[in-house]
Parts: structure tokens; C-alpha cells; sequence
């Protein structure tokens, strides 16, 4: 198993170094000048060429690679060209908002889709299961961006149970920095006040997140275990006395969630990579939020540092669910 | 003469599907008593395995139903039971294992978890099979299962038992995967064991093994059993009675011996003829001309009637009716004065 992990993490290497040669090409392919760009609308041509010495940008792109890639050996992901701040530490800064809010979502979804799955699998074609596939299909058709809107208009708006926007009152403290989100970080320092803040300003934006999610993970729990209901195993398990409750929750759930843990992993990561509608609709001060500022000024550093934790937070979601199915199945984890 | 434990009394059952309404079991009778093993014989599609689970009411309605007749297990009748009660019969009570053990043990739990499972439950509805009283903690009864399963697991043959409750099913043969499962059903202490082709998915040694594994289970717990199977070789070594089904009907039945060296229904005949014998010469073997009849039109009469050589037109007019020729031996067909002269060759 360790061995497995090891080998997993030296396969990240390749990755992330394709990561940074396309993302580092891309950037450079695009229009505009950025250096320009940075210097504002009245520097002068001296300014300009100035700023780019600065910031390295008047080298071949080789050399400029080579500077940026042997930085990031060191942990330097460089610098913003607008704002001078080092793009590590801002990622740092707004990593855990993104990152709560994509965890608070996926635990939504999971926590919902698959007992609703393994629900409307026991009541095929019946009238649950016809209601819960309907919401399932409606939810996966509608936007993420617009679904916000809706949650806003409605619970913010018009029932005001709900904050507008934003990741916590400006007029309050936040709780002493540990982990970085907020809930957890005001249940460590006891302040529940705290806590109910922040989480009712993670409601809506992790609910607007999470319906597609979850509706794709309810199908795919359905799918699976009407087809684990078919296999023997469950015959033999009602024969011998043990009651549907039993059969469904804890001997048919377990195989039938393998199938699903894909698709976990998967959303995992793509909803890491598509907060940005959401961040902006509510305001929320996440990675989406930082990288598209990045992208709209033409801030490469920020981008390529952005992509890359991406990458990497992805490839490591999709271990941690190689590493389940083993623990899952142990034919799995043998072989 | 003690009750029966299980009287099956011209049992009918209907299969809807979609090319119509199938008959599928068409008046079953069938009494068994403790410490006799039935064989169920009869080829694939007779309705010997939906016999067995009717019996254990695993047979889900739609698309089956039941028009006719009844089970009455104890004296109760399983039809009319609602849910709640056949749960704490199955295991409890009706024991069942099945044809392939290769798949009717859940691949990702360990034996022991399934089997402490299997012994919980039967413990909720019988707290004696765990030896304890009714207020026990569940802890207690956590740890009582576990020392129940591990005894099983011994009692069932499988070496070092306790040490292998915590092994997953790929981890055992398919023979030892079988014991596992016989185990299992007999945790809750049946009265009635269903034992649907048991053997059939293994070879032919570790079969015998596992054949006199039932038969000793049988001594020691007085269970009756019902073994459906196609092998009358299982029949013979194992049974004390055979009933032979053909097409949703029991044509013939009684004890073991009587039946098989004295046939007096023209398919159980024509079954016996079928067995290769030391004298048959190569791609020599006798068949039965014709096939099993389509069940959605099924024929009138008696089923077998069209593969008959003696068919006469009484047989297609009505289902003959079960005629005692010996002591519990009922044969159902018209021609049983008949069969009685030519005797058996």
C-alpha cells in the first residue's frame, strides 16, 4: 500500500512539470502585453522595458522557464507583475476559502446522493424514485451561477435567513488563523458565535455547488446497486434472515460505492477548477476569485501558480480514491 | 406418524413476463418431515427452485403469483405471512444455501462480519441461539455471535476456524466457500434446510464432502432437508426421499429406494433410462424425444402427455391425480396399473 502511494507521488513529477511547460507556453501564446499592461496607460517606453528587466520578461522564454521552474524547486512560484506580492503567499491566503467551500460542497453531496441513490434503486420505478430522478435532472440542467442567483434572491433577498455574499462579517473578528477554514478554525478556538457566522455564509454558496454533484452521484449510486441487488450475494443474505435495512445500508451500499468513488474523485477536482461563477456570485474571496482577476490583467504568475496547485490537489483527490477502492474491496488492495 | 414440519399443498404460481402469463408451478404437493432429506428432482425450468424459495418467500410478487393453495410450515401458512414474520423464520427457522459459492458470499465483507451478522439476527428474533437471555447487552451479544460464528465455522469442517473469520471470501476454495455458507445457514439452528443444487458448481470430490457435510448437519441438528437437484447420483447417495417434477407438477414421489429401483411415472422412467451405464456403448445414450413444454401454453392435462409413449386421450383431457402405488409412494399418471406390468428395464 505504501509502496503504491510512493509510486503514485513520483508519477506526479511528469505531471506537473507538463503542467508548467503548457501552462507557461499558453500564457505567453496569448495577446497583449502584459508588461505594458502592469506599467499603466501612461508609462513610457523606457518604464516599460524597465519593468520587463525587472521582471525577467525581456529574456528568451527558455531562460525564463529555467528561472521560474528552478524557483519553484525552492518553493518560489514567483512574483505578481501587478500587485508585487509573491504569488505563494497569496495562494496560501485564498486556497482554504476555495477549499472549504469545495469540501463543504462534495460533503453535501456525498452525504445526500448516495443514500438517495441507494433509495431510489429500492424504489425502482417507483414514485420516490421518479421524484428524486426528476430533481436529479433538473438540477444537473441548471447552472451552477444561476442556481446562486436563485438561492440569493430567495433566501438572502426575500426570507433574509441567509448572508448575500461574502465568507464572514467584515464588522467581526475573524478567529485565529489554524487551518484556514473558518468554521473549523472558530470551533478550535471555542467561539460558536463564530461558527454559526461562518457556516451560515457557506450554506448557499456550497448548496449552489453541490446539486450537481450530488445528482450525478445519486444516479450513479442508483445505477449500481440495482446492479449489486441482482447478484446472489443479496438472495443469500435475505435467505439466511437479515432484514432489507441491513442488506441495503451496509452489505449492497459497500460494494455498490466503488463505482461511485470515481466519480467523487473526479467532481472533486472539477469543482476545485470551476468555483470561479460561484466565487463571483457570492463574493466569495477564493482561488476562482484570485485567478480570474489574474487572467483578466494578464498576471501570469498567479495563473501558472493557480493551475498548478489545482493540478496537484487534483491528482492527489484522485489517489486518495485509489487508495479507498482498496480499502473498500480487498481483492483491490492484493492485487 | 409425527406433523409434517413442511406440507406444500397443490401450490400454483404464475409468472408474468413479457411474452404473457407463465404457469409456472402447477398444483405442488410435497410434505416433508424432520430428519428426512427430499430430494427435488427434474430438469432445468420444472420449478424447483422456485419451489424452494417460495418456501422461504423470496420469490418477489410482482412478477410472480401465487393463485392457489398454500405452505404451511408448523402448521402455519407462509403465503399469508406478512414480512415482518417470514424475516424471523428465515434463518431462524428455514435455513437456505445455493447452487454457486462463488458468488452468494459478499466479496468485500470477511466471513466473520457476515456471519456475526447472520447470528445477530437470528439472536433478535430467538435469543437462544446465542445462549443468552433477553436483556443482554450488545456487546455481549456482539461477542456471543462471534464465538457462535467460530464454532460454526469449526463445526462446518473449516480448519483453524476462529483465526479465518476475519479472511474475505477470495481468500477460501470453492468448497471450503461453500462450508462457509452451510455455516451460515445453519447459525440460526433451522428446523428446514432448502439446499438448492448445492453442489453443483463443484467437483466431484469436494461434492461428496460436502454432501456428507449435510447429511451429518442433518443428524445433529434434526433438521428436514429439501436438496433440488439434477443429479438422481446426488439423490441416491444422499436422500431419504425423491420427488421427481416435471413442468410445475411433482409426478412422483416417496422414498428414495422405492422410487428409483421401482419408477412408476413414465418420465422418472425415462430419467433413469437416460443415466449412462457401464454397458452403453459409445454415443449410444437414450434421450427423451421432444422438449419441456412453453409454460405460457402450457398443454391440458397432464404436462408430460406430448413425450409420452403410453399417452392416451384421458391423459390430455385432465392433470391426473396422485395415485398411492405403494406406502408413500404417489406417482401422478393415468397409465400407473399400466407401468405396474411392464416392469422396470
Amino acid at each position: 500500500m505504501l509502496r503504491f502511494i510512493i509510486r503514485r507521488i513520483i508519477m506526479l513529477i511528469p505531471v506537473l512539470f507538463g503542467l508548467t511547460v503548457m501552462m507557461f507556453i499558453i500564457a505567453r501564446l496569448l495577446p497583449g502585453d502584459p508588461v505594458a499592461l502592469a506599467a499603466g496607460p501612461n508609462a513610457t517606453h523606457e518604464e516599460i522595458a524597465a519593468l520587463a528587466a525587472e521582471f525577467g520578461m525581456d529574456q528568451p522564454m527558455i531562460v525564463q522557464y529555467w528561472t521560474y521552474a528552478s524557483g519553484l524547486l525552492q518553493g518560489d512560484f514567483g512574483v505578481s507583475i501587478f500587485t508585487r506580492r509573491p504569488v505563494l503567499t497569496d495562494i496560501l491566503t485564498y486556497l482554504p476559502a476555495t477549499l472549504e467551500l469545495v469540501f463543504a460542497a462534495m460533503a453535501l453531496s456525498i452525504a445526500l446522493g448516495i443514500p438517495l441513490g441507494l433509495m431510489t434503486a429500492v424504489y425502482r420505478n417507483r414514485w420516490p424514485d421518479y421524484l428524486a430522478r426528476v430533481l436529479a435532472l433538473a438540477s444537473i440542467s441548471m447552472p451552477r451561477f444561476f442556481l446562486g442567483l436563485l438561492l440569493q434572491l430567495c433566501f438572502a433577498m426575500w426570507l433574509m435567513t441567509f448572508p448575500l455574499g461574502g465568507r464572514f462579517p467584515i464588522i467581526y473578528e475573524y478567529p485565529p488563523f489554524v487551518t484556514g477554514f473558518l468554521t473549523l478554525d472558530a470551533l478550535i478556538a471555542g467561539d460558536l458565535e463564530s461558527f454559526w457566522l461562518a457556516c451560515r455564509h457557506l450554506a448557499l454558496p456550497a448548496i449552489a455547488m453541490s446539486l450537481s454533484p450530488l445528482a450525478t452521484i445519486m444516479r450513479m449510486m442508483r445505477a449500481s446497486t440495482i446492479e449489486v441487488l441482482q447478484h446472489d450475494y443479496v438472495t443469500t443474505a435475505r435467505a439466511v434472515g437479515l432484514s432489507q435495512r441491513r442488506i441495503v445500508f451496509k452489505y449492497v451500499a459497500k460494494n455498490a460505492v466503488s463505482a461511485t468513488l470515481t466519480v467523487i474523485g473526479l467532481y472533486f477536482g472539477w469543482l476545485l477548477g470551476g468555483t470561479v461563477l460561484v466565487e463571483t456570485v457570492f463574493d466569495w474571496p477564493g482561488l476562482g476569485l484570485y485567478a480570474t482577476q489574474a487572467i483578466v490583467a494578464q498576471d501570469f504568475m498567479p495563473v501558472i501558480g493557480v493551475a498548478l496547485v489545482i493540478g496537484l490537489l487534483f491528482v492527489l483527490s484522485n489517489l486518495v480514491i485509489d487508495v479507498l477502492y482498496g480499502v473498500i474491496n480487498p481483492k483491490v488492495r492484493y492485487a | 406418524m409425527s406433523n409434517p414440519l413442511l406440507k406444500i399443498r397443490n401450490l400454483h404460481l404464475s409468472m408474468h413476463s413479457f411474452d404473457g402469463k407463465a404457469h409456472v408451478l402447477n398444483g405442488i404437493n410435497l410434505e416433508v418431515k424432520r430428519n428426512e432429506i427430499w430430494g427435488l428432482v427434474g430438469e432445468t425450468g420444472c420449478g424447483k427452485s422456485l419451489t424452494g424459495l417460495s418456501v422461504s418467500g423470496l420469490v418477489s410478487s410482482p412478477p410472480a403469483e401465487y393463485h392457489g393453495g398454500e405452505i404451511l410450515f408448523d402448521g402455519e401458512d407462509l403465503l399469508g405471512c406478512h414480512e415482518q414474520r417470514l424475516l424471523a423464520l428465515r434463518g431462524n427457522k428455514i435455513g437456505m444455501i445455493f447452487q454457486d459459492p462463488t458468488t452468494n458470499l459478499n466479496p468485500v465483507f470477511t466471513i466473520g462480519t457476515q456471519l456475526v451478522d447472520v447470528a445477530l439476527a437470528a439472536g433478535a428474533s430467538d435469543p437462544q441461539v446465542l445462549g443468552l437471555t433477553v436483556g443482554a447487552s450488545g456487546r455481549a451479544r456482539r461477542r456471543a455471535a462471534r464465538a457462535l460464528a467460530g464454532d460454526m465455522l469449526d463445526k462446518v469442517g473449516i480448519p483453524n476456524a476462529r483465526a479465518r473469520l476475519d479472511d474475505y471470501p477470495h481468500q477460501f476454495s470453492g468448497g471450503m466457500r461453500q462450508r462457509v455458507l452451510i455455516a451460515m445457514a445453519l447459525i440460526g439452528r433451522p428446523d428446514l434446510l432448502i439446499a438448492d443444487e448445492p453442489t453443483t458448481a463443484l467437483d466431484v470430490s469436494v461434492q461428496a464432502q460436502i454432501l456428507d457435510l449435510l447429511r451429518q448437519m442433518v443428524d445433529e441438528f434434526r433438521m428436514g432437508v429439501i436438496l433440488i437437484t439434477h443429479n438422481l447420483g446426488v439423490v441416491a447417495q444422499t436422500c431419504s426421499h425423491v420427488a421427481v417434477m416435471y413442468a410445475g407438477n411433482v409426478v412422483e414421489s416417496g422414498p428414495v429406494r422405492r422410487v428409483l429401483e421401482q419408477p412408476a411415472h413414465p418420465y422418472t422412467r425415462a430419467l433413469m433410462r437416460a443415466i449412462p451405464t457401464r454397458d452403453v456403448k459409445r454415443g449410444a445414450l437414450f434421450g427423451l424425444a421432444g422438449s419441456v413444454p412453453n409454460l405460457l401454453s402450457p398443454p391440458t392435462g397432464c404436462r408430460f402427455a406430448p413425450r409420452c409413449a403410453l399417452a392416451s386421450p384421458a391423459c390430455h383431457s385432465a392433470l391426473p391425480a396422485d395415485r398411492e402405488v405403494a406406502p408413500d409412494h404417489k406417482v401422478a399418471c393415468v397409465h400407473v396399473s399400466a407401468m405396474k406390468e411392464t416392469s422396470y428395464a
